[in-house]
């Protein structure tokens, strides 16, 4: 069986986590085929981190130079991957902001259709075969890819990293000629780094039972306490204006698979349910014993979230300054 | 300015999912269909787009069952001029989808292609990008912030964290997100109004799907949780159990 391709993200010089992830499941999928593991990085210069990526699982890993790689550049990141398919089984993206745009434009050239958000790989009479959410998680999709080339791109936060002890030699490849008709032309980051809702260990959501968008604080407090913890919000906040839709969670927003998801005054409506229901803890807080929320939680307290959610951040503060 | 909007048919987002007896789609008895939300974004742009322009066409194009006609006019009664339904008989896979809509456009002289960023039902996120591709037009997916100035396009994109600045040139394929504008409801006069436009319905087939679906099954139940207590006083207990038999934390 021919190889497989991880295609990986950087931001700024840096792999993005889900790089590790994209690569531990190439391995995942390797391993079942008895092949190996290449790594594609794209960048403009160094980009740190290279050398763990054999422990993650590449045998080898490719970088593609390119004045234009210090942002991402579709149309050639598209036409170096694309001169490159051919040799492998299965090419492999993450299913974020960028994956989902460069995969599906290299699936088009491959003339193939991507499998999107693939939540789990298994290999069947020799090929593909992925399990994805559809319907915005209210129902689950098994694909068996029939192109020579699969291609697909990984929900973060699902496959789990471990040490597999790979050689990830370093390799430079050349990048084809191509037009740039899209460009990048700035990433605008806030002033304070917010980590991703999709991608965050840990996701602290509010919802309408805050009653008033200043009161967001107790949510930003909490997952502040957390440490590495995103701030999420209820589909009905955001169509208030209360936070911006790159936090909502749920249909029209993000599906959400963290370590810990605490959802704070939200009572569950099915879309949201949906969009978070595969994170691995829930916990849940509300006034309502009934509401549907505490169907899906692992761990409920029934009160008022201005009483809870201060003593709670307290005392998870309490907890990691005694480490 | 000509602007095409690409229209999927899908089912309501609060609808329950029951599987059909063929275990591979869902069972549609009772289940209310809806335009693509996301696709909602890309009609009200093109409206708005043509309405500040003064002049030019819109055209919606929809690739779907013959039921995809009630879709098609409830765009047309948002302000949409003319409709086209690529008729089929069951939703092909995503680049069938774009090849066949690709097909549909090429000849149109089209300055700007909308259309969601994605699918509520297959939520694949790819006919976009695929109908750029094989137009050999520029494409910004995903877009929640659209300028257009003389012939150059500004779009912005939510990235992880951040917001990507992306330009492009016309003709342009642009996706759309959540964020872009609100989607206006149909008003009386246009829902009468869209009776009277055209409709054209044209029969096609797809190519060989690039997979073959196995199953489709109702994501398994987690297992039932518990109330650690009432109020703040319950906290404690609820940091331990996060703690040791979580650990979460």
């Amino acid at each position: 069986m021919s190889p497989m391709l991880c295609v990986l993200e950087q931001r700024d010089g840096t792999l993005r986590k889900v790089s590790h992830e994209i690569v531990a499941a190439g391995r995942k999928v390797a391993d079942a085929m008895s092949t190996t593991v290449d790594a594609l990085v794209f960048g403009h210069d160094d980009v740190e981190g290279l050398d763990a990526l054999g422990a993650c699982g590449a045998d080898r890993v490719l970088v593609a130079t390119h004045d234009t790689f210090r942002l991402y550049s579709p149309e050639g990141q598209t036409a170096t991957i694309a001169g490159l398919a051919a040799n492998y089984s299965t090419v492999l993206f993450a299913a974020t902001a960028t994956g989902k745009d460069l995969a599906p434009r290299v699936a088009a050239r491959l003339e193939t259709s991507c499998a999107t958000e693939v939540t789990d790989i298994t290999v069947a009479e020799g090929r593909v075969v992925v399990t994805r959410p559809v319907y915005a998680g209210r129902a689950i999709q098994q694909l068996r890819m029939m192109a020579s080339t699969a291609v697909l791109s990984i929900r973060p936060n699902t496959f789990p990293v471990t040490d597999a002890g790979r050689p990830g030699t370093l390799e430079s490849i050349p990048v084809p000629e191509f037009t740039a008709n899209v460009e990048v032309v700035e990433v605008k980051a806030p002033a304070e780094a917010a980590l991703d809702v999709g991608e965050a260990a840990i996701v602290v959501s509010g919802g309408r039972g805050l009653k008033e968008p200043e009161n967001f604080s107790l949510i930003e407090d909490l997952a502040d306490a957390f440490g590495q913890a995103a701030v999420g919000a209820s589909r009905a906040v955001v169509d208030a204006g209360w936070r911006d839709h790159s936090a909502q969670v749920g249909q029209t927003g993000k599906t959400v698979s963290p370590g810990l998801y605490v959802a704070v005054g939200i009572s569950g409506a099915i879309q949201h349910l949906a969009g978070m229901r595969t994170a691995k803890v829930i916990v849940a807080i509300n006034r309502d014993k009934d509401a549907p929320i505490f169907k899906v939680a692992d761990y409920g307290i029934v009160g008022d979230l201005f009483e809870v959610v201060p003593r709670l951040t307290a005392e998870v503060r309490k907890l990691r300054a005694e480490g | 300015m000509k602007i095409a909007v690409c229209l999927k048919r899908v089912p309501d987002t609060t609808a329950k999912v029951v599987i059909a007896d063929d275990g591979v789609s869902i069972d549609p008895t009772g289940v209310k269909f809806v335009p693509n939300p996301y696709d909602e974004y890309a009609i009200e742009e093109a409206i708005a787009r043509k309405t500040a322009a003064g002049e030019g066409e819109t055209v919606v194009v929809s690739l779907g069952t013959d039921a995809a006609q009630e879709t098609i006019r409830s765009a047309l009664a948002m302000g949409i001029d003319r409709g086209v339904l690529l008729q089929i008989a069951e939703h092909p896979d995503p680049a069938a989808a774009a090849a066949l809509l690709a097909d549909e456009l090429a000849t149109g002289g089209y300055d700007l292609i909308l259309m969601g960023k994605m699918a509520v039902d297959d939520s694949q996120h790819q006919v976009g990008p695929q109908v750029a591709e094989r137009l050999g037009m520029a494409c910004i997916t995903a877009v929640a912030h659209l300028k257009i100035d003389g012939g150059t396009v500004t779009a912005e994109r939510e990235i992880e964290g951040a917001v990507e600045v992306v330009r492009c040139g016309l003709p342009a394929v642009i996706t759309c997100d959540k964020g872009l504008n609100t989607p206006r409801l149909p008003a009386l006069k246009g829902i009468m109004a869209a009776k009277k436009k055209p409709l054209d319905i044209k029969p096609v087939t797809a190519g060989e799907s690039a997979f073959e679906v196995l199953s489709l099954t109702l994501p398994p139940d987690r297992p039932p949780g518990r109330i650690v207590g009432e109020g703040p006083d319950a906290v404690p207990e609820l940091v331990r159990l996060l703690r040791t038999e979580a650990k979460a934390i």
